[in-house]
């Protein structure tokens, strides 16, 4: 039965959004994180999604749906900032310290992303369940 | 005379049942890169199957003719964007969440004229 299907993909779905919301909060976490040394700076992390797609089957087989799974998390690799604070003592010896590269809008946004496609990923969940659960009753 | 008590509906629930898990499936992939999104052909694959089943043709002893109540197979078709993303996603979630609430109601209904069915038979088997 396809249906319970939903479960798995839609499964999968959520626990990658989880992820990337996991990622997001970590990365405003360390939006403000400095250090003296730029190779040592925190440097924002984003998960790459991948569907876990086999072949392309006729859809008669269960292939026809498929999850998706973290492939991995990248660091971003855009420039850091450098800021002048010769009292902190992270600065190195020219009185800089070096900020994440944490970009805060881009981390609001894909918060906001993550959170709606966790939402309707539970909505799929919840109508394949409400429809499985009408189907039992057939009859009735 | 209860080989085809349901109709249409029969294969109509087990359709919607794959097409569900279809849209599901394209809507867990929504943010992922270079996933296309994919339909069932609704009309074209209930046309090999409504009404009367046609036989496949067999032409060669290597052929093989699908199970009673196995779905004919079909290639699930790609969704054309209405505005192509960067990334390469072609799930566009206005146009898929529509489809997926369209596909539910349909699916209930089909349910409903079964459960009916059932009622209908019911009742002219107490004969009350």
């Amino acid at each position: 039965m396809s249906l319970f299907n939903v479960f798995n993909v839609s499964g999968t779905a959520l626990n990658a959004e989880t992820i990337r919301l996991n990622t997001t909060a970590s990365n405003l976490a360390n939006a403000e994180s400095v250090n003296g040394d730029v190779t040592k700076i925190y440097r924002a992390r984003h998960p790459v999604f991948q569907s876990m797609m086999d072949t392309g089957a006729p859809f008669g087989d269960q292939d026809a749906s498929v999850g998706v799974r973290v492939l991995g998390v990248v660091e971003s690799k855009a420039a850091p900032l450098m800021r002048y604070q010769p009292e902190n003592p992270l600065a190195n010896k020219d009185g800089y310290v070096f900020t994440s590269n944490v970009n805060s809008i881009e981390e609001m946004t894909n918060m906001i992303s993550a959170n709606r496609s966790f939402a309707t990923n539970i909505e799929a969940i919840n109508t394949a369940r409400d429809l499985l659960l009408k189907t039992i009753s057939m009859g009735h | 005379m209860f080989d085809n008590i349901f109709g249409i509906h029969e294969k109509a629930l087990l359709l919607h049942g794959q097409r569900l898990g279809v849209l599901a499936t394209n809507l867990a992939n929504a943010d992922t890169p270079n996933y296309k999104a994919r339909d069932i052909d609704f009309g074209e694959v209930l046309a090999h199957t409504g009404g009367e089943s046609i036989p496949l043709k067999v032409t060669q002893a290597a052929h093989i003719t699908p199970a009673d109540g196995e779905l004919p197979g079909g290639d699930l078709k790609y969704r054309n964007p209405y505005q192509a993303s960067l990334d390469g996603n072609t799930v566009e979630m206005p146009v898929e969440q529509a489809a997926f609430s369209e596909n539910n109601v349909r699916y209930q209904a089909s349910l409903t004229f079964i459960n009916l069915k059932i009622a209908e038979l019911q009742l002219a088997i107490a004969g009350q």
